[in-house]
């Protein structure tokens, strides 16, 4: 099967600003692919390309098919898209905005009508479905864009992070459904500046800052590369802060860190499940009051911090003009 | 499907949104006709009391200069409701869709027109009311409805190319505001333009408002043989001008917007 999105070498300038600088993708059908990346690094501008809503510089891209600049239009048709800004019309209800999407997709009266419904009736707004837009919540304007980017079936879905200024329950809903689409074959390219999220949904992910893929691969490689576990310590007392790192400084197999507010330590270690017995029994020795203890994995936040040397979403590298 | 079909489907389809956006939010739709009532209950009544007209009165005299004053008036709410788009993500919605390029703007300046017919039709009734009457015969000021539609579709098109420009709605609302008050106002939309003193009296007769306005006052008969005839050819051809204007303003604005609309949506 050929991929469902191809990128080479994608660069975009806005004057002087470098937005785009040689990105290069490949998403395989039926997968969920995440575009990870702090505000500016080049997520968006990607998304706009490749939804033909900007022309790249240079570089060419394909999605379903079609060049995304000489096929643009007949591309259009295999293509559902859903940005930050929740694309729907305040004075329509929610039932008028999906089927005029309907009819612009030029599915017909009765079609466009019978999918809204069908759409309302399963992001849980068949209620809400007469109402215009203009009283919905945040969360109910987000699951009507995602709707009316579902209305034609698309088999290739762009998120421009979709779960952005959610709460936690509209957040959770929303990969519901997206992992929904995936198991039914869609191919959905996703970008999101919260880790957990490209956690949680994508196969492969893509960092990219400065307006270039920095990584690739799925959670557990990006992880792989930041090194093995982490013990995660809390004490009681300040003072045991310098004691606790002077006693497992030897189990160490990288940077550890303190956070002297929270009273945590991470330790990198090498063997897992061995090195927190021991780092226990240690500082049982030393007479160290251990509030909680734990043993995980390298979040993406530590995967992203290592790479970019700045933490995702706490340092605005190149500013992307908002409109 | 082919092209032109797709365009006028797509077209009619974003001409219903707007029709359903304005039966949602009456104040657009107030702003077009209660603001034209008051001016014709003031001018009928203040200035009508103050000016004479030979051979006619000024409520027939105004009431052309009214129904193309909405004209202008509304067109301008049409750039603000594009500007208010724009800042909205629903036009990258619209890029999105295999639809017409097209579609957005003639969807937008055909609602415009039935919210025209509306206020046309609303100024009409307040105009009988006032005194107004129509002296031609009926295919006249059939005629004279028609021409200033056609012209309020050619001028929605101008202001929807002012709107992508502008892109901002406060920045549009000030500038439409500055530009709309002397276009009707240096006009013989509500004063005898023959009358103005000599530069005033070229830019208002040749001011196409002046035009739409005199060429409505033919067709309706509101005219007197009394009144002090105007030099300028546009006033003196003014049905044939109005067609000329209109045909103008299309043949311009009609690319220059669609291509301001696609730049306005692709950055």
């Amino acid at each position: 099967m050929p991929p469902a999105i191809t990128a080479e070498g994608l660069v975009k300038k806005y004057g002087d600003v470098v937005a785009l600088d040689g990105l290069d993708l490949s998403v395989p059908q039926g997968t969920v692919f995440g575009l990870l990346g702090p505000n500016g690094a080049g997520k968006t501008t990607s998304v706009r390309i490749l939804t033909t809503l900007l022309k790249p510089d240079s570089g060419r891209a394909t999605v379903a098919g079609f060049d995304v600049v000489a096929d643009a239009h007949r591309l259009r048709a295999h293509i559902g898209a859903s940005g930050q800004y929740a694309a729907v019309d305040d004075h329509l209800t929610g039932a008028e905005n999906l089927e005029m999407v309907g009819r612009l997709y030029h599915l017909g009266v009765k079609r466009s009508r019978q999918r809204a419904r069908e759409l309302l009736e399963r992001f849980g707004l068949a209620e809400a479905a007469d109402r215009p837009v203009q009283g919905y919540s945040g969360g109910m304007r987000r699951r009507l864009d995602l709707a009316g980017a579902l209305v034609a079936d698309p088999p290739v879905l762009f998120l421009d992070e979709p779960t952005t200024g959610l709460d936690p329950r509209a957040r959770a809903g929303l990969w519901d459904v997206i992992s929904e689409l995936v198991a039914d074959g869609t191919t959905v390219l996703l970008t999101t500046q919260y880790l957990e999220e490209a956690d949680r949904l994508a196969k492969t992910i893509a960092v990219v800052d400065h307006g270039r893929v920095i990584a690739l691969g799925s959670a557990d490689e990006l992880k792989d590369q930041v090194g093995g576990d982490r013990i995660e310590l809390t004490v009681t007392s300040a003072a045991d802060l310098d004691v606790v790192r002077r006693t497992l400084a030897p189990l160490s197999v990288g940077e550890m860190r303190v956070d002297a507010v929270a009273l945590q330590l991470t330790i990198p270690v090498s063997d897992g499940a061995a090195s927190l017995t021991k780092a226990l029994g240690h500082l049982a020795a030393e007479r160290v009051a251990v509030r909680d203890a734990g043993l995980r994995r390298p979040t993406l936040d530590e995967v992203f911090l290592n790479l970019t040397g700045h933490q995702a979403g706490e340092l605005t590298t190149t500013k992307e003009p908002t409109r | 499907m082919n092209t032109l079909q797709m365009a006028i489907a797509d077209g009619m389809t974003i001409t219903r949104r707007n029709v359903l956006k304005i039966k949602r939010a009456p104040d657009l739709l107030g702003g077009v006709i209660i603001l034209p009532i008051v001016f014709v209950l003031l001018f009928a009544y203040v200035f009508g009391s103050m000016m004479a007209l030979p051979g006619m009165s000024y409520q027939e005299y105004m009431i052309p200069g009214i129904f193309v004053q909405t004209i202008v008036t509304s067109a301008q709410i049409t750039g603000y409701t594009l500007t208010q788009d724009l800042q909205k993500g629903i036009f990258d919605r619209f890029r999105t869709l295999p639809m017409s390029p097209s579609a957005v703007l003639t969807g937008q300046t055909s609602s415009d027109v039935l919210m025209n017919v509306s206020s046309i039709v609303a100024m009409a009734l307040v105009g009988l009311v006032v005194g107004w009457r129509i002296h031609s015969g009926p295919l006249q000021a059939v005629l004279g409805f028609l021409l200033l539609l056609l012209f309020s579709y050619a001028f929605s098109w101008v202001t929807a190319t002012v709107a992508l420009a502008l892109r901002k709605p406060e920045v549009f609302n000030n500038i439409a505001t500055i530009v709309s008050m002397p276009l009707v106002f240096l006009s013989n939309a509500f004063v005898d333009s023959t009358r103005l003193p000599g530069p005033l009296q070229v830019v208002a007769e040749w001011n196409p408002v002046s035009t739409v306005v005199q060429a409505a006052r033919e067709l309706f008969g509101n005219t007197n043989t009394a009144m002090p005839a105007p030099s300028a050819w546009p006033l003196q051809h003014a049905v044939p001008a109005t067609l000329l204007w209109s045909a103008l303003l299309l043949v311009v604005f009609v690319p220059l917007s669609i291509r301001l609309y696609k730049r306005a949506v692709s950055q």
